[in-house]
């Protein structure tokens, strides 16, 4: 059994298990322990389709005597083999459900998580809300979490409009998030790296573009970072970027998103105040860069279409300034 | 029977063989032309139009995945936008599920058990004409949906609030919940006839432990229907109403509650695959003896494990929900009874391959297929284990594993079994066989073409590749194996094409079939290929489960019915012994008319609840006229 | 095949009553999809109870008077329901064409009641879910009392009609009578749903 595990795992890592999204590519506590779960099971059923294929094949392969004598003899055979099978079906079948139960019981937390992350999601991003007691210390990101590496984490989902799913497969099994309820996820990244999580319940148009990461860094990096978030949103340093506020503040944005530290108060959309800092942009969708920001605000519908950012109606320059401030908000 | 009815009754052992065929012809035969046609109540005539129609929707839904495939095959593709692709992967999976799957396998029991059981017809036979109707009705509502751009866009299950009337726009979801009302209500109507016409209309000797095991397959399905049905009748019922009148079922502000909607679907829904697949097992456990020429291995065990997973299929549904954050114990028995019914599902195979083992098998197409489905078939129910498993189901559910999973068992386990039972029914359906070299080539396409199209969906789904996502961002892992299966899936296409061609051809020009030309041992084969109208010209009487393979070359027969009014025999419920002759209704219009304006109800509902109050006046004149007696002979007592 | 006759069933009547009937069957299995519906909304009535803090929500428990009434009448009909079906099974057309009548009037009784027990409700369906269920629960009662009257109601002018003297005919009297006794009987764990849960 151990040999067919180990064979399987190698299969399995050839045919490109490794991923930054990958439930074989387990850096997680929790996935950790889903993961050898999982080998453990497949390992069973290909034993078992295995013996079942053999048996088929010598059923319709064997020599047969052209008269067959005894057939009481060969029914009272066949129902010995076949009371058999049943018997060894029962048997693995109560294994694998043993198995799953003490699986289940393992992936418990300790109950005393580190950290409490509030994740609300809604069409087409992921709101995470890291709530301190001290209400200054409170902030707000979007799309990108940075949790500290080893520590238990505890994740409150909620829906804000239709069913979704939060899944980061190498950290841990997926949980959805149901309006109405709240669901609570516990876990655990044991190395730091960048996790990617998709949403994985059918939320409508844009559900295919709902991805979100999690990156999981060493104590010091997570409060540097932790501390950065907490800061109002930097000032503009140039001359473009500070042009790119006046546009923010003049036009639309400011309804529907949030600079702390300005004006600026909308929650409809992602909070921006260090969109600067984050890897990627629209849930994932492209990476933060001058241009792709550039590129997002100035048709958002054709990247991303039937998402809720309406097109605002921008000159080239007011374009290039605003893609400098939002830049700038490291 | 009074003595003038008596002395003007035509009684059939008055009469000679070719008389009481041609008087028998002439009471029983379907008119010719369109409104013979429509008026039709032969379950023959009524279940082939369903199953072709059941194979066009087959067709359809094929075409739908093979757009999806394209659009998959490689990341940010452009050829379907996302609201098109949404509308597609719910018309496909609507389509698959409510249009083909269920009709068709009860459509081969409209046309199977009454001959099996040894009846002319099956019970309720104008009940069997307006389910037809009222099958392409809703067929019709939902492609002319999709033809209009307006198709729903909320995946086959529809789940709130995405679907409700806050987040589900225009009249999509509406269409969708009121397609599920036509299909259920044929479905429901099938299945009681055919629980009537198994439990009452069998043939004088055929106890209960003597029925081939395709009609007990039958008979636990359609028990299945019957228990399952309502629940969805409730949940899309239910979600009509919040979105036209207001009601608050799902809405969580207002006492609500978006799982209720779960529940509801998924305890129809997990009936709904064993609604699929239990006719499957039934048809392998009929076809697997013929062509190892013994009686199946293990007939009790068999009955029992088909009862046993008709029973268990309700305790299984919250397996669908092992995400949405329920009580662990709760999860924990799900994934226990989940399962568990892989044991009956093993008995089932263990059966199978001991009749195999200790027969002679024949290497004709049925047998191909059959063998194509038991190694299928079992890879899907494996998955089926390892999804039972709340932490497995954990990190693929909602993802490609899942769709692999069940393509598995649905095609695998459903359409492999299917396809043998076209090869093996064609000639008793047609009097012509059909071709044994393409239905190699048919078979070997699709094994296959499946096998490379839905194994590496395994692998996606470790991968973290979620379902019903319309693309997938280039620096991700997935582009290589996803192009490998679009690729594969024209494989599939292709063996699928040769099927129908094999069957078209087959239809004029196949050779002609005697009665039984597998040497076969059920009743069915005791009558000419096609059978006539009145499927016996006596009915059979039976001594043991394979009539045809008694000692005698004698069919023992009764006597004693009438030949100038439709006239069959009703039994009783265990032994099959006589209990009154019943008439069997004339062809009668009235279904199609009743048919009609059950539609126009149905439709106009979408859009106004007022339909229910008027629309329900046409549908009452039409009922009355359906069963007002005419007078006939038919109507004696 | 050759055919060999080994079984003679001349002798047997033309038309099978109770058990040997394919409607009665029918009429079962139709009592079986039915009912297994009504146990879903009961279904639906208890789960979303169990999920609101308030129950009712926002509204007094449903007034008594009308819906025990009605419970008292359904009831009552039961008497003349089972005397319609023996009627029928001893082929007796004078009592069975009264039998109908009053049943028609046994039909038509409770609907007028029924029109008081919405209102009694204090709720509206698109009020909360509580109006929802409570709503529908009824609604879906009344909808099956008033099939079986109009079902009543034809059958009543058919044993009036020159068909109304045939074996066929006292069959389906005694299958509309089964599908009354139904309609009450599942009246009942309605009642104590709708009025009672509320109080208890």
């Amino acid at each position: 059994m151990k040999v067919v595990a180990v064979i399987l795992s190698i299969i399995l890592l050839l045919s490109g298990c490794s991923g930054v999204q990958s439930a074989l590519d387990a850096q997680g506590h929790s996935a950790i322990v889903l993961r050898d779960l999982i080998i453990l099971i497949i390992a069973a059923c290909v034993a078992v389709w295995i013996a079942v294929m053999v048996v088929l094949a010598w059923s319709l392969l064997r020599r047969r005597d052209p008269e067959d004598g005894n057939v009481r003899r060969s029914e009272r055979h066949m129902t010995i083999w076949v009371s058999g099978a049943v018997a060894a079906t029962v048997l693995i079948i109560s294994g694998l459900t043993i198995a799953s139960f003490r699986t289940t019981h393992d992936l418990d937390g300790t109950g005393s998580p580190e950290l409490t992350i509030r994740v609300r999601g809604q069409q087409w991003w992921w709101q995470f809300i890291y709530e301190d007691t001290d209400p200054a210390r409170s902030f707000q990101t979007a799309n990108e979490l940075h949790i500290p590496v080893g520590k238990e984490i505890r994740v409150r989902l909620e829906s804000v409009d239709v069913i979704h799913s939060f899944w980061v497969p190498s950290l841990a099994g997926k949980l959805d998030l149901i309006p109405g309820r709240e669901n609570v996820l516990t876990f655990r990244a044991e190395r730091p790296g960048v996790y990617r999580g998709q949403c994985a319940e059918f939320c409508g148009l844009q559900h295919s573009h709902m991805a979100f990461f999690v990156i999981a860094e060493d104590e010091d990096s997570y409060r540097q970072w932790a501390a950065a978030q907490q800061g109002n949103g930097l000032e503009p340093s140039e001359a473009e970027a500070g042009a790119g506020k006046a546009v923010f503040m003049a036009k639309q944005c400011a309804a529907c998103h949030t600079i702390r530290g300005t004006a600026a108060s909308g929650t409809t959309g992602p909070d921006l105040t260090h969109v600067g800092s984050r890897g990627t942009i629209a849930a994932g969708l492209l990476e933060n860069t001058r241009g792709s920001i550039a590129a997002w605000i100035a048709d958002p519908q054709t990247l991303k279409p039937g998402n809720n950012m309406p097109i605002v109606p921008l000159t080239a320059d007011e374009l290039r300034q605003l893609a400098a401030y939002m830049e700038s908000l490291k | 029977m009074t003595v003038e009815q008596r002395s003007s009754a035509v009684m059939d052992f008055d009469l000679g063989d070719a008389e009481r065929d041609r008087q028998l012809m002439q009471r029983w035969a379907t008119r010719p032309g369109i409104l013979g046609a429509i008026a039709a109540v032969d379950h023959k005539v009524i279940a082939r139009r369903y199953i072709v129609t059941a194979f066009v929707f087959l067709a359809l839904g094929g075409i739908l995945a093979l757009a999806m495939r394209i659009q998959l095959a490689q990341p940010e593709a452009r050829f379907l936008d996302a609201d098109r692709y949404n509308q597609i992967f719910t018309m496909h999976g609507s389509n698959m599920m409510f249009l083909f799957a269920v009709p068709v396998m009860e459509a081969m029991a409209v046309y199977l058990v009454p001959l099996m059981v040894g009846t002319r017809n099956i019970a309720f036979p104008r009940l069997n004409a307006f389910s037809y109707w009222i099958f392409l009705a809703g067929g019709l509502l939902l492609w002319i949906s999709f033809a209009l751009d307006t198709a729903p866009d909320v995946g086959w299950f529809a789940y709130v609030p995405l679907s409700g009337p806050e987040y589900g726009a225009g009249k999509r979801a509406d269409l969708w919940a009121q397609m599920i009302t036509f299909t259920e209500l044929s479905a429901l109507a099938i299945a009681v006839e055919i629980v009537v016409t198994v439990l009452k209309q069998r043939a004088p000797g055929m106890s209960l432990d003597r029925i081939p095991l395709l009609v007990w397959s039958m008979l636990v399905m359609a028990f299945l229907v019957i228990m399952a049905m309502p629940a969805i009748m409730v949940a899309s019922s239910t979600l009509i109403m919040d979105r036209l009148v207001g009601t608050h079922f799902y809405n969580p502000a207002e006492g609500g509650d978006a799982l209720l909607w779960q529940h509801l679907f998924w305890f129809f829904g997990h009936p709904e695959v064993y609604i699929i697949f239990l006719p499957a097992a039934g048809m392998v456990s009929t076809i697997l003896p013929t062509f190892v020429q013994r009686p199946v291995f293990g007939y009790l065990a068999l009955v029992m494990a088909l009862i046993a997973t008709g029973i268990l299929a309700f305790g299984l549904w919250v397996h669908h929900m092992f995400v949405v954050g329920l009580p662990r114990l709760g999860e924990s028995f799900f994934t226990a009874s989940s399962m568990a019914i892989a044991i009956p599902a093993g008995i089932q195979i263990f059966c199978w391959l001991a009749t195999l083992w200790a027969g002679r098998p024949v290497f004709k197409t049925p047998l191909l297929f059959v063998i194509g489905f038991i190694v299928t078939f079992v890879i899907g129910g494996l998955t089926g284990v390892m999804v039972a498993s709340v932490p497995f189901d954990t990190q693929v559910h909602d993802t490609y594993f899942v769709v692999a999973h069940f393509h598995y068992v649905l095609i695998g386990g459903a359409v492999f079994p299917l396809i043998a039972a076209i090869y093996y029914w064609f000639p008793k359906m047609t009097g012509r066989m059909m071709s044994e070299k393409l239905g190699r080539w048919a078979f070997w396409l699709i094994f296959v073409g499946f096998h490379l199209t839905f194994f590496p969906m395994h692998i996606l789904g470790l991968q973290g590749m979620p379902r019903r996502i319309y693309t997938y961002q280039p620096e991700l892992p997935w582009a290589g194996l996803n192009l490998f299966v679009s690729l594969s899936s024209i494989i599939l296409a292709a063996g699928f094409l040769v099927f129908f061609i094999d069957v078209i051809r087959s239809w004029s020009s196949g050779k002609p079939a005697g009665e039984n030309p597998w040497n076969a041992s059920t009743l069915e084969w005791a009558t000419s290929s096609p059978p006539p109208p009145y499927n016996f010209r006596s009915i059979p009487v039976v001594d043991g489960r394979d009539p045809l393979w008694s000692k005698t070359d004698e069919l023992p027969v009764t006597s004693g019915l009438r030949t100038d009014r439709r006239e069959l025999l009703i039994t009783s419920v265990v032994e099959a012994l006589p209990e009154a002759r019943e008439s069997s209704p004339q062809d009668s219009i009235w279904p199609f008319w009743a048919a009609i304006a059950t539609s126009i109800m149905l439709i106009w509902s979408i859009f106004s609840p007022w339909a229910v109050v008027w629309g329900s006046i046409p549908m009452a004149v039409a009922l009355i006229g359906w069963f007002w007696p005419k007078g006939e002979a038919e109507d004696e007592s | 095949m050759r055919e060999r006759v080994v079984l003679d069933v001349s002798k047997l009547p033309l038309h099978g009553m109770g058990i040997a009937s394919p409607t009665w069957w029918g009429t079962c299995a139709f009592m079986l999809i039915e009912g297994t519906g009504f146990g879903l909304a009961i279904a639906v009535y208890l789960y979303l109870m169990s999920l609101a803090p308030h129950w009712p929500i926002d509204a007094p428990p449903p007034d008594l008077w009308a819906g025990t009434v009605l419970t008292a009448l359904l009831l009552a009909s039961v008497v003349p329901n089972i005397l319609v079906s023996r009627w029928a099974k001893e082929r007796n057309l004078k009592r069975v064409r009264l039998g109908l009548v009053i049943m028609s009037l046994c039909g038509i009784a409770p609907l007028v009641l029924r029109v008081f027990e919405f209102p009694a409700l204090h709720v509206r369906w698109d009020d909360n879910a509580y109006g929802s269920i409570t709503w529908i629960l009824l609604g879906l009662h009344t909808t099956h009392i008033v099939t079986d009257l109009v079902d009543t109601l034809v059958l009543t002018c058919l044993m009036f009609s020159r068909h109304g003297d045939n074996t066929r005919r006292y069959g389906d009297v005694e299958d509309n009578a089964l599908y009354w006794n139904f309609v009450v009987i599942t009246w009942l764990p309605i009642y104590a749903c709708l009025y009672w849960v509320p109080r208890l």
